[in-house]
Parts: structure tokens; sequence; C-alpha cells
């Protein structure tokens, strides 16, 4: 891993890549509501093309002209400035990383918001506060860009914040809905406690790593010989090295980003935010934070195989679970927001299984190759799902059905994100998911299943949902034209379906790997054989149940029985966080220590000021009511005191 | 520069105003005051980085004039980068203060006759050298708080004020019980001189806890706090501003510049139970707070948890936590302020701080509930604001205090960031967000005082969020010669 600082010219437009969003949250959120009422949107889009068109030629100048030296990517650091120095050694320097993950994350983070930018102008339009959302989607890009370019985990942690407070005002944007309250709360919470788990891991990995930078801590502690590396493996705490330790508890902090079992509870309720927002943040970008922070310790992580056992386990539970409960749910964003977890989960647990270099790094191009696609046709469901939403005036599948003629772009376009999703050849998911289905059969056969499995999920839960809202029954909402919405609908719809198709052809594989050399993949027909039958036969099965009301759907429900019940009431981890949160945190913690404050601590003051009152008033025969009165003694009483504790001393 | 501008400046305020006519020639004068002193403060701040920047002494602008010679006390004035961080917070909170008491009818002329009392109090406090003069200004800002809080205040005002007036008192008899200490000892209450000698142990482990706890008393130190919630809540909005934003700082100043930093051996062996103290505060302060219903109370209680941070920093004793409790004093002054503030605006307004009866205020009054929400992200340490600096800072240094328990100390510390977060979103959930209460369909918003008063708050707070080098580089210089002392001294 060679670090070199250079500032090559093209680089610096970095700064305004960071700086125009900012930029623009500052004049809309300032100015905005008052003099550029209806402007706004078109401000907040042109800056965002802006960005996306340097961001795009930044990008591709690195991975394709001088990136590489002598054949692997290089980690660059395109500036620096010392923002807050702790100790000499520790501080948090605001920088900006350039190697093929911050390359290829910006290119995502902004392509996706400049679809949900283009989007929101005719979703949006009317809202009272069009201009405050434009401001919010500003702040959210130029965090979210922050976190991706960041060289120091301090830093990192700082965007970190901000992405989740930007998410939280989005969900919380109809702040009129008392639901929309309540999930922006939880949004906040749930990932504030993991936050605080990856705070800690910072103090861990800063302390014996004697750095805040990325490239250094990551250099000083895969190196067998350093001293830092030799302090944070020999020093343990309860018999696991503090490496471990330091890794997990940084993961906590990812998992909750990324809503990652059991962190995940706040993700469905965050659904409650606008459509376009749940699009960007909830599916193609915040959430992969974890991902990406996994990915950006990688070389830490490829050391400590605990640790990675630990992200592999947690990324395939995860994965299964959620694709279990979305079979079940009815809400078609609800459907998606578990959809978005169980393949977060794969992205996760194709990194557990990778290891450091070569070949055996598969996994975490995997992992990160399916990070890309899966921004694109996520984001398309997601804007499909607001199409129709918007048409349909609901979120429930049942009022929906039927809906292939009234939208034919939205139908093409959800009907391309599904097989896409699915993993269908040659839609984007089936080359991603092909190539974490292979590391995951080289690595470790119960993963294997598990993602099978989760992939032949994936299939049937996805049609499940085309079925239902396209074909099932005739539309009962009749026909208004124009079903699909603005122009400005129209077109982030099929410019996502054109990502859907062809994203898969990109090279990840030769651009984004651990330890920077391209890899060279080969499908096997063979291999790749199994999935896809299984998830034909899947989709075939879907349509079965859904493409017409057969009563298919009701019976296999009840042949699940409880099980069915348990995962539509989504295994009730919901009940067990409640019953944690407000049975024993408030009542067995937060109450009695308000009780005690005012009963036993304040009491004693009293007390002690009423024992004075009535000594004084003995002493003295008056009791007069006056502080200065009770001033005076108190004070002469205490100077008294010390007058006689100096002449003892001496 | 004459620091003694600072003391005179509010004195002729308060005599000014004495003098004058009316709410409107009284609260003009006010204003005029507290913008001098903003002036004087900037002035200062370029004038002290520049004689600082050329490789100037540990205090600047010092001088000293023979005050009473038989107990030989001196009126002895300097300042460093800590005092001088501590006085530009004084002048913004002073301006900001004044301004949101702007339409006080009653007996407006004593009001801010008392609040720049009050200021000048806390001037003199931090610009002394000299123990003696120190303690003299402590008491000048005690008595005036007893006063708002009794004949403005609301609620149980005439409790709540003798509460606080007995228990700051209190304070002040131990803090002039340790001071006594030291000058016996020394034979002299001249900072610089004392800080130069060396005190034996066992008289610094006598003395120091009466100096820690009398000035912890200040800066709510656990089990010492419980005038803050009630005092606070009483209190009319720009005491409350005062009191949370620079009386509990007199207390946090005073432990490190007169019990730390003079009595550096005691400070070590009693480090354990401040740090003790200061996380039981900080973890029960914020559960505490999530049980309030007043917004007063929540503010008040919240303001026990954050100041234990500047406890925890001093009790760790690095240079990095110590570092983080100047900043942590900083950043809850304003931060404080601005919540009181705003607190103010909305009951002015609704009459009520239940949160219950409140609930989505940011239609109506959108710029009230914006600077509501932004102390509310302060608070939780949201980065791009001082508390998120203040907070790193001193869980970085903790952590580098490498004994295992204060370790867990450390921990517990950070999950309070997760409680605050919970009271928070609590608290802004029920008033900023939610339905609107029909009630308050016809409120008004921020008039361009209360706007200017945010403003001032909010850009420090910002500055301090956005830049924290440049408030590093300002202290840390400071914090390092008390550290070096502090280190050097322990056998």
């Amino acid at each position: 891993m060679k670090e070199r600082v250079r500032l090559m010219n093209y680089q610096q437009y970095l700064l305004p890549v960071l700086l125009l969003p900012l930029a623009c949250f500052l004049l809309l959120g300032l100015f905005g509501k008052k003099h550029l009422k209806n402007a706004s949107g078109v401000i907040g889009t042109a800056s965002m093309f802006a960005v996306t068109i340097i961001s795009v030629l930044v990008a591709g100048r690195y991975f394709f002209a001088d990136g590489k030296v002598d054949g692997v990517y290089q980690h660059l650091i395109a500036y620096k400035y010392n923002w807050l120095a702790f100790s000499p050694t520790l501080s948090i320097d605001m920088g900006a990383i350039v190697d093929p993950i911050s390359m290829m994350m910006i290119v995502v983070v902004s392509f996706i918001s400049l679809m949900v930018h283009i989007f929101s102008l005719g979703y949006m339009k009317g809202e009272e506060r069009f201009t405050t959302y434009y401001a919010y989607l500003s702040l959210f890009t130029f965090s979210m860009l922050g976190l991706v370019l960041s060289s120091n985990i301090f830093q990192m942690y700082i965007f970190w914040e901000l992405v989740g407070v930007s998410s939280f005002l989005l969900i919380g944007f109809y702040y009129n809905k008392p639901s929309a309250v309540v999930a922006s709360k939880k949004a906040f919470m749930v990932t504030r406690f993991a936050d605080f788990g990856f705070l800690i891991g910072i103090l861990v990995l800063s302390f014996y790593g004697g750095t805040l930078d990325f490239n250094a801590l990551i250099q000083r502690l895969t190196a067998p010989q350093s001293g830092e590396f030799v302090s944070i493996t020999t020093a343990s705490f309860l018999g696991i090295s503090m490496l471990t330790w330091g890794l997990c508890l940084v993961f906590v902090g990812g998992a909750g980003k990324s809503a990652m079992f059991p962190l995940h509870i706040w993700l469905p309720d965050a659904m409650e935010g606008p459509t376009p927002v749940s699009a960007l943040i909830h599916a193609a970008t915040m959430v992969v934070a974890g991902v990406y922070l996994v990915a950006r310790l990688f070389p830490v992580f490829a050391i400590d195989v605990p640790a990675l056992q630990i992200v592999t386990w947690v990324g395939a539970i995860s994965a299964l679970v959620a694709a279990i409960i979305a079979c079940t749910q009815t809400d078609i964003k609800r459907v998606l927001a578990y959809s978005t977890m169980s393949q977060i989960g794969y992205m996760m647990f194709a990194l557990g299984i990778s290891r450091y270099g070569g070949e055996n790094g598969l996994g975490y191009t995997a992992s990160l190759f399916h990070l890309f696609t899966h921004a694109f046709f996520k984001s398309l469901l997601f804007l499909g799902a607001g199409v129709i939403i918007h048409f349909v005036h609901s979120n429930d599948l049942k009022d929906m059905g039927g809906l292939r003629k009234l939208m034919p772009v939205t139908h093409i376009a959800f009907l391309v994100a599904c097989l896409a999703i699915a993993g269908v050849p040659p839609f984007a998911g089936f080359f991603s998911k092909e190539e974490i289905l292979t590391a995951s059969f080289h690595s470790n056969k119960i993963i294997y299943a598990i993602a099978l499995f989760t992939a032949v999920l994936t299939a049937f839960y996805m049609f499940r949902l085309y079925f239902s809202i396209f074909w099932r029954k005739e539309a009962t909402v009749h026909g208004t034209h124009n079903a699909d919405g603005t122009a400005s609908m129209k077109i982030p719809l099929i410019v996502l379906m054109i990502c859907s198709v062809g994203a898969g052809l990109v090279p990840i594989t030769k651009m984004v790997t651990s330890d920077g050399v391209p890899l060279e993949t080969h499908m096997d027909v063979l291999f790749s054989l199994v999935p896809i039958v299984l998830v034909l036969f899947a989709i075939f099965f879907a349509a079965r149940m859904y493409k017409k009301e057969n009563g298919s759907a009701g019976k296999m429900a009840v042949a699940f029985g409880s099980f069915y019940k348990a995962a539509t009431k989504k295994f009730y981890v919901d009940e067990i966080y409640l019953f944690i949160t407000r049975k024993v945190i408030f009542n067995l913690i937060g109450r009695p220590a308000a009780w005690i404050d005012r009963n036993i601590i304040d009491a004693f003051v009293n007390g002690v000021a009423a024992t004075t009152a009535r000594i004084s008033g003995l002493i003295k025969g008056l009791q007069s009511g006056k502080v200065q009165t009770y001033a005076l003694y108190f004070f002469s009483g205490i100077a008294g005191l010390a007058v006689l504790f100096i002449y003892l001393w001496k | 520069m004459n620091l003694t501008l600072l003391i005179i400046v509010p004195f002729l305020t308060a005599i000014a105003v004495l003098f004058c006519k009316g709410l409107k020639q009284v609260r003009t004068v006010s204003l005029a005051g507290a913008a001098v002193q903003l002036a004087l403060v900037v002035f200062l701040l370029i004038a002290y980085w520049q004689q600082h920047t050329s490789g100037g002494s540990q205090f600047l602008f010092e001088s000293n004039v023979m005050w009473f010679k038989p107990l030989n006390i001196n009126y002895h004035v300097g300042i460093d980068g800590i005092s001088l961080a501590m006085i530009t917070l004084t002048a913004l909170v002073v301006l900001a203060g004044t301004l949101v008491s702007w339409s006080t009818e009653k007996l407006s002329k004593e009001f801010f006759f008392l609040l720049a009392l009050l200021s000048m109090g806390a001037y003199g406090f931090f610009i002394s050298l000299d123990l003696f003069t120190m303690f003299f200004f402590l008491e000048v800002a005690v008595v005036p708080k007893f006063l708002l809080i009794g004949i403005w205040g609301s609620g149980k005002k005439e409790y709540s004020a003798m509460k606080l007036a007995l228990m700051l008192m209190a304070g002040s008899a131990l803090v002039f019980v340790g001071l006594a200490g030291i000058y016996f000892q020394a034979n002299s209450f001249d900072v610089i001189q004392i800080a130069g000698m060396h005190i034996p142990l066992s008289v610094q482990k006598t003395f120091f806890p009466f100096a820690f706890i009398g000035f912890g008393i200040f800066t709510a130190l656990f089990p010492f706090h419980t005038w803050v919630p009630d005092g606070h809540s009483s209190a009319p909005t720009a005491a409350s501003m005062f009191l949370a934003g620079i009386s509990m700082k007199l207390g946090g100043y005073g432990c490190l510049r007169v019990a730390t930093y003079l009595m550096p051996d005691a400070a070590h062996s009693y480090a354990w139970i401040i740090i003790l103290l200061a996380t039981i505060a900080i973890i029960y302060g914020a559960f505490a707070t999530m049980m309030q219903t007043d917004l007063k109370y929540i503010n008040a209680y919240s303001s026990v948890s954050h100041c234990g941070f500047v406890l925890l920093g001093i009790g760790m004793l690095t240079k990095t936590s110590v570092n983080g409790a100047v900043l942590q004093m900083v950043s809850h002054g304003l931060m404080t302020a601005l919540f009181f503030a705003a607190i103010g605006m909305i009951y002015s307004r609704t009459h009520t701080r239940q949160i219950a009866q409140l609930g989505g205020l940011l239609k109506v009054t959108p710029f009230i509930s914006t600077v509501f929400t932004i102390a509310g992200l302060c608070s939780l340490g949201l980065p791009g604001f001082s508390g998120f600096v203040a907070e790193m800072t001193v869980f970085m240094g903790s952590w580098q205090n490498p004994d295992a328990w204060y370790r867990f100390a450390t921990i517990l510390a950070c999950a309070s960031i997760v409680v605050t977060a919970v009271y928070i979103l609590r608290a802004t959930g029920r008033s900023i967000m939610g339905p609107l209460n029909a009630s308050y369909n016809q409120l008004t918003d921020a008039s361009w005082n209360e706007k200017l008063a945010a403003g001032v708050l909010i850009t420090g707070i910002v500055i301090m969020g956005v830049a924290p080098f440049l408030i590093t580089k300002l202290i840390a210089p400071s914090t390092d010669v008390i550290m070096n002392k502090v280190l050097t001294m322990v056998k």
C-alpha cells in the first residue's frame, strides 16, 4: 500500500465537488424561502449536474489515465488541511482521498443524487417546503461526498454524523405527520447508538495506531513488525485482542448505518420520508456507508479473522432475515426497504469472506461491484414506486394492480429493475451477484447456501411485487392521462433503466480490488447456471401466485402458519426494542434518576438548609427568613472553621 | 491595552442605566454598553494574537497595583488564551442577553443594572491574577443572581432564588477556605508567584477539596448540582442565559486555574474522585433530563450533564482533555445561552414550557424553531457546531489517560451522546415538529432583537464548530503551560 502525496491538477476539482453542494445548501437554506421560491429546484439540479460532470471526469481520469503506477491503483491524497489538532500526533485533517473505492463512490453518489434532483422537480412540485427540500438534498449530497472522500477516520465520523442528520431531516420532512416524526427520531437514535460504538472503535484504533489518518493507520496496523501492530494485538480485554475490539466497534457503526440485523429497525420506518429521498438515501447511498467503511479499513480487517467473521455472519443473517420478511410485507416501500437491507447484507458478507490481495480478494471486488450495480436498480425501483404512489395515493399493494397499461414507462422500468435485482442475465445485478456467489462458494459453503437461498427469495418477492402492482387485476384507479408523471420524472427512470441494463458491463473487477491490482475474472457457465435456473423458477412461481388473483398466496401463508405470522410481524424485533427502551431504560434508569434527584439529593440539600435554619433559630431565637442572614451565618461559620483549621495545621 | 476597561465599561453602563428614564433609554444604554464590550473583546483578541505570535509571556496585558498592603493583596490582572476565550464568551452572552430582554417592562432600570453588574463580576473574575481579587469578583457575580431570580423570576422564584444563593454562597465559602489555605502557605495571593512555588503535598491535599468543591458547586458538580434545575427554571430568560452561559463557567475556570494549577499534586491524588463524580453527573444528568417535561428543566439538567464534561476533562489531566474542558466551557456557554434564549422566545409567545402542550411550532414560528433546533443539534454534538469539537476533544483526551478504569469512565461519558440524542429529539419532536396546536395559529415569529441575539450566539457556535483550529490555537498554548507544570510537579 503506497501513499503518494501529490497535488495533481485535476484532483483539485474535488474541492468544488464538495463545496458546490454546500454552497447550494447555504444559499437555499438562508435565502431560498424568500427570494428563490421556484428557482430553488433548478439551482439545486444545476449545481448537482456540474458536480456529477466533475466527478465523472475526475474518476475517469483516475481510472483510465493516470491512477495506476506499474499496474497498481494508487492511494493519493488530493489535499489536506489540519482542522483540529488533539495532540501532536492525533489530529483531524480534512482531506480528500483518491483511490478506486472513493472514485467509484463519488460517481455513484453524485449520479444518483442528480437523478433524484431531476425526479423531484416533478414529484415535489407544489410542495410548500420545496426550497427546504432542495436545501436538505444538497446538505445530504455534500455530507455523503465528504464521507466517501474522507482521508481521516475522524473526518469520516464527522460526515457520518452529518449524513445522519440530513437523513433525520428528510425522513421528518413531513413534520406535521406524527408517524414521520417518530420515524425520523427512531432512525437518528438507532444510528446514534451505533455511532457510539464507532466512536469508541476510533478511540481504540487511534490510541494504538497513534494516528487518525486512514493511510497511516492501515499501514501501521497491517505491518507485523511495527510497534503499533504488536501493541494492539498483544493488548486484550476479556481475552479478545484490542484489534478485534476496535474493528468490531467500528463495525457496529457501519452496521447501524447500513441497517444490519439487529440494528436494522429504523430502515423500514424511514420510508416515511418523501420517496425520492428513500431512493437516494435509504437505498443507493447512505445505507451503503457501512459497507464502504469496512471496505475502507479492509486491509486491517483482512488480518483479523474474528472481526471478518462477525462481518460475514451479520451480513448473511441480515440478507436472509430481510429477504424472508420482504416476502410478507404489503407496503410497497417496505418491501423495497427490506430488499435493500437484504442486498446490503449481501455486500457485507461478501466483504467478510474476502481476504486481502489477488484472487482471495474476489469477495471485496464483488461486494463493491454489487454496491455499484445495486445503486442503479434500487434507486430505479424506488423512483418507480414514487411514480406509482404519486398516482395511486397509497403505499399498499392491495390498492394497486393492473397498472401496466396506465403507466407504460414505469412498467418497463420497474420490470427491468426487478430483473436486474433478481439476477437475470444480462441485467446488471446478474454480474455482481454471480461474483458474490463464486466468492462465497470458494470460501464457505454455508454462506454459499444462504446466498443462493436469498437470491431465490429475492427473485420471488420482487416478482410478487411486480405482478401485484402491474398485473393481478384490472386497474381500480381509472386512467387519467399521464400516469407516468411529468417529463422530469420520466427522464431519470429511463436513464436509470439503461444503467440497470448496462452497469454490469462496467469492468469494476479491473478497477476496484483489495490491493489495487486489476483482477481477471472468468465466468464458469455451469456454475452460473444453478442460480439462474433457480431464479427463473422463483419468478415463474411468483407469476403463478400473483399474476392472477387465485387465492394461492393465501394458501401459502396458511401453510407456513406461525412462521408466516412472525415474518409479517418482522420477527418481533421492534417489540423487543420497545420493551428494552420503554420498560427497561425509561422505567428502570431514567425515572429513578429523575426521582432520586428530586427526592433524595435535593431533599438532602433542603434538609441541610432547614436544619441550619432551625439551629440558627434556636441559637439566635429568630428566624429572619432573609437570605443575607443565612448567608452571614453560613459564611462566618465556615470562615471560623477555616481559621481553626489553619491554626491547628500550623 | 488596559484590561481594566473590561471592568470599567460594565460599571459605567450600570451607573448610566440608573440615570436613565424609561425602558427605551435604559435598553439603549445597555445595548450600547454590551456592544462596546464586544468591540473591546474583538480588539483584545486581535491585540492578543499579535503579541502572542511575536512571542509574549504566559500572561499578556498585565497590570499590578497594590490594593491592601498588610495582607499582600494586589489588583493584578492579565490574560492568557484561556481567560481570553472566557471573556469572549462573556461578551457574546452579555450582548445576546441584553437583546432578548429588550421588552422587560417590570423595573427595567434595576434589571439592566443588575445584568451589567453581573457581567462586571464575570470580566473581573476572568482577568484576575490575584486570588483575592478573583474572589471579590466572584462574589460580585453571585449577588445579582439572587435578585434577578427573586424579583423577575417565575414559578417558585423565592425558593429557587434562596436555594441558588445559599448554595453558591456555600461554594464561595469553601473557595475562600481553599484560597486562605494557599495564602497561609505561600504568603501571597498572586497566581503567578504561587504557581512558581511548590506547596507541600499535605497542604495541597487539605485545601484542594475546598477549592475544587467550592468552584465545583458553581459548575454543577454532582451531588451539589440541585440549585441548577430550580435556579434556571425560575430565572428570567436573560438571567438563565447569564447563569448557565457565564456563571457556571466561573466554576470550571476556577477549578482549572486555581485548584488544579496551583495544587497539581492534590489534583493527581484526587483525580479519581473528580472523574467518578463527573462521570456520574454526565450519565445521571442525561438520564434525569430524559424524564423532564418542562423545556427549561430539560436544558438545566442537560447543563449538569454537559458541565460534567468540563470536570471530566480537568480530572483526566492530559493536555488534550484539559483543552477539551476549556472548549466545552466556551461551547456549553454559547449553546446553553442560545437554548435558553429560544425557550424564552417560545415561552413569551405560548406562555407554557411544557412540551406536551406545544407542538408543530415550525409552521408558525420557523425562525425560533430553527434556532431551537440548532441549539438542540449543538447540544447533541452534531459536527459543524461547537459541541462536537469540545466533546470529541474531551473524549480523545480522556482516552489518552492509560488507566483502565478511566477508560470505563470515558466509555460511559461517550454513551451520553446517545442519551442526549434521545432527550433532544424528544423535546424537538414534541414541541417543534408534530401537528400544530390550534391555539398557536396566531403566533408571531422572532422580532429583530431576538433574531440578532440568536444570530450573535449562532455565529459563535458555528465559527467554533467549522473552524476549531482558530480557538484551539488560542487556548492550547495556555493549557500547555498549565499542564506542563501539572505534569512535571508530579513525583
